[in-house]
């Protein structure tokens, strides 16, 4: 996804639109009803968008937006 | 022509190769590293070879995906090819791919998937994208079906080599449900099934059994054989009555159990079924701490240990329903898996098995053909 890069640049207003905007990413991030998957966090500068508005937490020039996969399974 | 049997496991796909004897098998590396492959397939229809997976992270959730050129490279879809529609009554999301079934002959472009939340897909464009078969997805049982220990699985899809239109599901739990209008409508066919796990006086249920899997004979596109959750059984009119051919009520059958998952028939000889007998729906491991293959040739009448070749002492082993597979030749070979990465297989009906590779990761589903 996002071409194998680790950082990319991506357009948009929230976190929603953020996701939705990068090639592959959004399949692997959202469920099909478009909610968080359950073993994957999103971060905004550092804070879990859960502690924010979710996926509607506003996004602007600059900020950074982290996808990070929980470390479970077997 | 090249003999293939490919593995889903807890950890990636592999392809074991060999000639057409199938006496020695190589082992690829692993295709798709990482990722749980709950389901696997073969088409060899239209001219293809094309390899499916379906599955995937426990992070970024399952799909299917595909190799034409033997596991070389897989399809990677910007967008999930099996999804529930945003708004689909319920909020359901694909949480795994249990099944992966390529129709007949006569419809080389379509595939079926079976998925959890027991639910069915079709694809019409060779299994690149997959629609929801609606009429199985607002059946009136579904808030009544429940999920087994595996989760709510539509395992088992069965398409009528006569006649494409004509679909079988099996779900645990749920039961086996078949449409004659290519999935429009569904009735339960489950009469003659206990569901043992029920109170007594409760268990002769129309739905609700817990079907681990069915086989279609090969002589007889009516006849089909199931391994429930105890219990054997055949049905010789498609389904619309079950016998108990195995444990249970049956005295002297010939299974030391009639638990367990996979149930195979012989890709060619009429009557003729496997199943691999684990001690109990609370020891599930091979009966009796040794590995067999039970058969019966005569549609359930007898049944006879396979175990030349398979381990005898102190095998505690478990092989899961979609685990055990034959390649459509002549004699069958027939393979299966276990969940301590072990491959077994026969290139004789059955009569003898040899080990093919070992210390795998769990091995959760196998198929196998010949291809040029």
């Amino acid at each position: 996804m996002a071409g194998g890069k680790a950082v990319v640049e991506a357009e948009g207003t929230t976190v929603r639109a953020v996701v939705g905007g990068i090639e592959g990413v959004r399949q692997r991030v959202l469920d099909d009803q478009g909610r968080v998957r359950v073993h994957v966090n999103l971060f905004v500068n550092g804070a879990h968008i859960r502690e924010l508005d979710g996926l509607d937490t506003a996004v602007d020039d600059g900020d950074e937006v982290v996808i990070l996969p929980a470390v479970s399974g077997g | 022509m090249t003999t293939v049997v490919a593995l889903g496991t807890a950890k990636g796909v592999f392809l074991l190769t060999s000639d057409k004897a199938r006496n020695k098998f190589e082992v690829s590396p692993p295709h798709l590293p990482g990722e749980a492959l709950y389901s696997v397939a073969i088409d060899t229809r239209g001219g293809r070879n094309r390899f499916f997976a379906g599955g995937g992270s426990w992070h970024w959730g399952p799909q299917i995906r595909y190799s034409d050129d033997l596991g070389a490279t897989w399809s990677e879809p910007v967008e999930r090819s099996v999804a529930f529609a945003e708004g689909t009554d319920g909020g359901p999301s694909v949480a795994q791919i249990w099944q992966i079934q390529p129709s007949t002959e006569a419809e080389p472009e379509v595939v079926y998937a079976g998925v959890e939340p027991s639910a069915l897909f079709r694809s019409e464009d060779g299994g690149l994208t997959y629609s929801l078969v609606e009429g199985l997805w607002n059946h009136p049982h579904r808030p009544q079906w429940t999920p087994g220990g595996g989760g709510m699985c539509l395992h088992t899809v069965l398409v009528d080599p006569r006649d494409p239109n004509r679909l079988d599901v099996a779900m645990s739990t749920g039961g086996h449900y078949r449409s004659d209008d290519r999935g429009s409508t569904w009735n339960a066919r489950n009469k003659g099934i206990k569901a043992v796990f029920l109170p007594e006086g409760q268990q002769d249920v129309e739905f609700g059994q817990c079907v681990h899997r069915i086989a279609r004979d090969a002589s007889d596109a009516d006849t089909f054989f199931l391994q429930h959750h105890w219990g054997i059984y055949r049905s010789d009119d498609s389904g619309d009555t079950w016998v108990n051919i195995g444990g249970g009520e049956v005295a002297d059958s010939g299974v030391p159990s009639d638990f367990g998952f996979p149930v195979v028939t012989h890709p060619t000889q009429g009557g003729t079924a496997y199943v691999i007998p684990l001690n109990s729906d609370m020891f599930r491991a091979t009966a009796e701490a040794k590995c067999r293959v039970y058969r019966t040739s005569d549609s359930g009448k007898s049944w006879e240990a396979l175990s030349t070749g398979l381990p005898q002492d102190n095998a505690h082993l478990t092989i899961l329903r979609d685990a055990f597979c034959h390649d459509g030749q002549s004699p069958a070979g027939l393979y299966f898996g276990t969940r301590t990465g072990q491959v077994f297989g026969s290139n004789n009906d059955g009569e003898s098995w040899s080990l093919l590779a070992e210390n795998l990761p769990p091995v959760l589903s196998v198929r196998a053909a010949a291809i040029d």
